[in-house]
């Protein structure tokens, strides 16, 4: 590479350089018979006529080479823009022309290059986007911009001859009954988890007896492989719903949603309690005793010296257990739970993977969506003393 | 008027204080000092009742403080403690206002006493006000402890070691300051310190403990001249008992008509400056001033005079 001789380079903005071009060796796209077999893999070059490729080729090259300057950040986002634009643009044109000279049941889908150029792009936009330092709002800013052209690019239609977006078409109602259940798993559990672990770690944080017992029982939980968890949820809530009355018309049985979400419920009590426990501990040990000193109820010093102060360690907590849960929701496919995990599981069955990849991708997705909007929501709430010294 | 009657702390058997009684009148400072362990803390503690007593009763003004729930009890009293104990996450304001806040004052009423609070402590209303703690010095930080302890105009005012988190220089400013808005406001101050300069420097009255016991209460002059226990005797330190005796007594006593060169000293100069001041320029006496004009001057014989007759 040329480019090395120059100076001032950003260090990694020349590894994301040389692993892109290195993907662009890798086949692009995928091309197959119909949706079960292996597919052929096509180089990006070869997707179309030159007039076609070149451009997004030229679009990704370029993007990258913008990505290598150092200390001028908002010219590497740009790079990232341009990078996204071409892969893009290389997407839909390779999907027409070669379905074009296919069969009636052919397939196309993107292949090792496209994912890994989508890897290396994104590694580019994070790395300038921490290097302009963007507030939370701007943060915030950035990812409904991204988001809504994700939507524009999905609607258009453009991508629709995609397997992936075959597979959605033909299950379109479904998959959005999933969404649903998926974030109902998922945030449903951690509002219970929530509802629970707050007053129990509340009540640790000031027993110190209660800690002692009840976090080793949680960690042991948290040990339980998820498989393992369903697979002993299932007999107890068979039995709780054959004999305690009332229970089977309340929706508890020992597959489906029930099961899947109290193992949620059990896996998130962790971190919630711990880290309200650690939010709790982090109050200076003397703004406390002048809290009790000047006459606050114990209710006072929880409401208004406590809790705010711990606020960014509790959020913490609920972060992980969010993007936990978005995660784990998927097995919930695999004992009718509903979710995401659906697609996946049968995709598994019928080796379609473009069908496993209908449910990982929302779930993917979904996760990185929480943990940003999370880590803005932890900025926010810090002390302002911490974040102006 | 509080009243301290044969208070005791238990814990595990062992008192932590033991029965100690006392009176301390209005409108003066109470030092009490004594090695770490001897329970001061602990007596100034059971005041406001954050620790409870085994046995005996505390007074303030003729009602005992276990007719009111222990958190009414403690918002009429303030409590400034080492190391500020300011709330991080809340402005100067909102921490002086917090005990009037708890109160229910109006929010114009808190407003017109923080800033009050903030000219007494020689910090700009304008400049102060909506600062967070982390962004003052130490010295600012614990007058703005000690502003919030005085906010809702206590009867009385509890302090464990305020000064022990400053600095040498910080700290003989932030004990001048404290002398005079006392003066000022006329409180009643209750001070705990293990530093026996400091409870003479500040106290009107010092009460000496020792192993939970009370051992003297009397005034910085007697303490010094009198000690009564070997234990007293060594916390006033052997050597520096003239010098120390000799700080407690301004130059307007011994002033007399005569000459002296040099420069002039303020009448409220301690004796003890008077006579450093003597020593180091080599005079045998030093002029004395009262508003800028000379009024007479203090020779260094009259200081040794005071020195042996106070023995």
């Amino acid at each position: 590479m040329s480019q090395r001789s120059q100076p001032a380079l950003s260090p990694p903005g020349v590894l994301f350089a040389v692993l892109g071009l290195a993907s662009l060796l890798a086949p692009y796209m995928t091309l197959a018979a119909n949706r079960i077999v292996a597919g052929e893999g096509v180089p990006a070059w070869s997707l179309g006529s030159p007039g076609t490729t070149l451009g997004g080729l030229a679009a990704l090259i370029g993007g990258l080479a913008l990505g290598l300057p150092a200390g001028r950040p908002a010219l590497r986002l740009g790079g990232a823009f341009i990078g996204f634009a071409g892969l893009i643009w290389l997407l839909v044109a390779g999907t027409s022309s070669l379905l074009g000279e296919a069969g009636e049941f052919a397939r196309v889908s993107p292949g090792a290059g496209f994912w890994c150029l989508l890897v290396v792009l994104s590694l580019l936009l994070a790395d300038a986007l921490t290097n302009l330092s963007p507030g939370p709002l701007t943060r915030l800013g950035v990812l409904l911009t991204a988001l809504a052209a994700l939507a524009a690019i999905l609607t258009s239609g453009a991508l629709a001859d995609l397997s992936i977006m075959q597979e959605y078409e033909s299950r379109a109602a479904s998959f959005w009954n999933a969404g649903v259940r998926h974030l109902w798993l998922a945030f449903g559990s951690l509002g219970a988890a929530a509802l629970i672990g707050f007053p129990l770690g509340i009540l640790s944080h000031r027993s110190d007896r209660l800690r002692r017992s009840l976090l080793p029982v949680l960690s042991f939980l948290q040990t339980i492989p998820s498989l393992a968890m369903f697979g002993i949820m299932i007999p107890i809530l068979a039995w709780v719903a054959a004999t305690v009355p009332g229970a089977r018309e309340m929706g508890v049985a020992g597959i489906g949603f029930m099961p899947a979400f109290l193992a949620l419920v059990l896996y998130s009590l962790l971190p919630v309690v711990a880290n309200t426990v650690a939010g709790l501990d982090a109050t200076p040990p003397a703004a406390f005793e002048a809290a009790r000193g000047m006459g606050m109820t114990e209710l006072q010093r929880l409401l208004r010296v406590e809790l705010p102060l711990g606020l960014p360690v509790i959020l913490a907590g609920l972060r992980i257990v969010l993007v936990q849960n978005i995660g784990l929701a998927v097995i919930a496919g695999l004992i009718g739970g509903g979710g995401f995990g659906t697609f996946v599981f049968q995709g598994l069955n019928q080796t379609a993977t473009d069908l496993i990849l209908l449910g990982a991708l929302p779930t993917v997705l979904l996760a990185l969506v929480s943990a940003i909007v999370m880590d803005i929501l932890v900025e926010l709430s810090s002390p302002q003393s911490g974040s102006q010294r | 008027m509080i009243e301290i009657d044969k208070i005791t702390k238990l814990y595990d058997g062992r008192a932590a204080v033991d029965a100690v009684s006392m009176t301390v009148e209005t409108g003066t400072i109470t030092a009490i000092v004594g090695t770490s362990g001897s329970g001061k803390s602990t007596l100034l503690r059971m005041i406001n009742r954050l620790v409870e007593p085994s046995s005996g009763s505390v007074s303030i003004n003729g009602e005992p403080t276990t007719g009111l729930a222990k958190h009414i009890l403690r918002r009429r009293i303030g409590y400034a403690i080492q190391g500020h104990g300011l709330f991080p996450h809340h402005t100067v304001a909102c921490n002086i206002g917090a005990v009037p806040r708890l109160l229910g004052w109006s929010k114009e009423k808190i407003r017109n006493r923080v800033d009050e609070l903030l000219d007494l402590f020689s910090m700009p209303p304008d400049e102060f006000r909506n600062r967070f703690p982390a962004e003052l010095s130490g010295g600012q930080q614990q007058r703005v402890g000690v502003a919030r302890a005085l906010a809702s105009r206590p009867d009385l005012l509890l302090m464990d070691e305020p000064f022990g988190a400053l600095d040498p220089i910080i700290r003989t400013r932030a004990q001048a300051d404290l002398k005079r808005i006392q003066r000022t406001l006329g409180s009643t101050i209750l001070l705990v310190t293990h530093d026996m300069e400091e409870a003479i420097h500040l106290g009107d009255r010092v009460a000496v403990m020792d192993a939970g016991r009370l051992v003297q209460y009397a005034t910085p002059a007697e303490i010094i001249a009198r000690p009564a226990t070997d234990f007293v005797a060594e916390m006033v330190g052997g050597v520096d008992r003239p010098l120390r005796l000799l700080s407690l007594f301004p130059l307007s006593e011994l002033v007399e008509d005569g000459p002296a060169s040099g420069e002039a000293l303020p009448e409220k100069t301690s004796l003890r400056d008077a006579l450093s001041a003597c020593l180091w320029s080599g005079r045998e006496a030093v002029p004395v001033s009262r508003d800028g004009q000379v009024i007479g001057r203090v020779t260094l014989d009259a200081i040794r005079a005071r020195a042996e007759s106070l023995q």
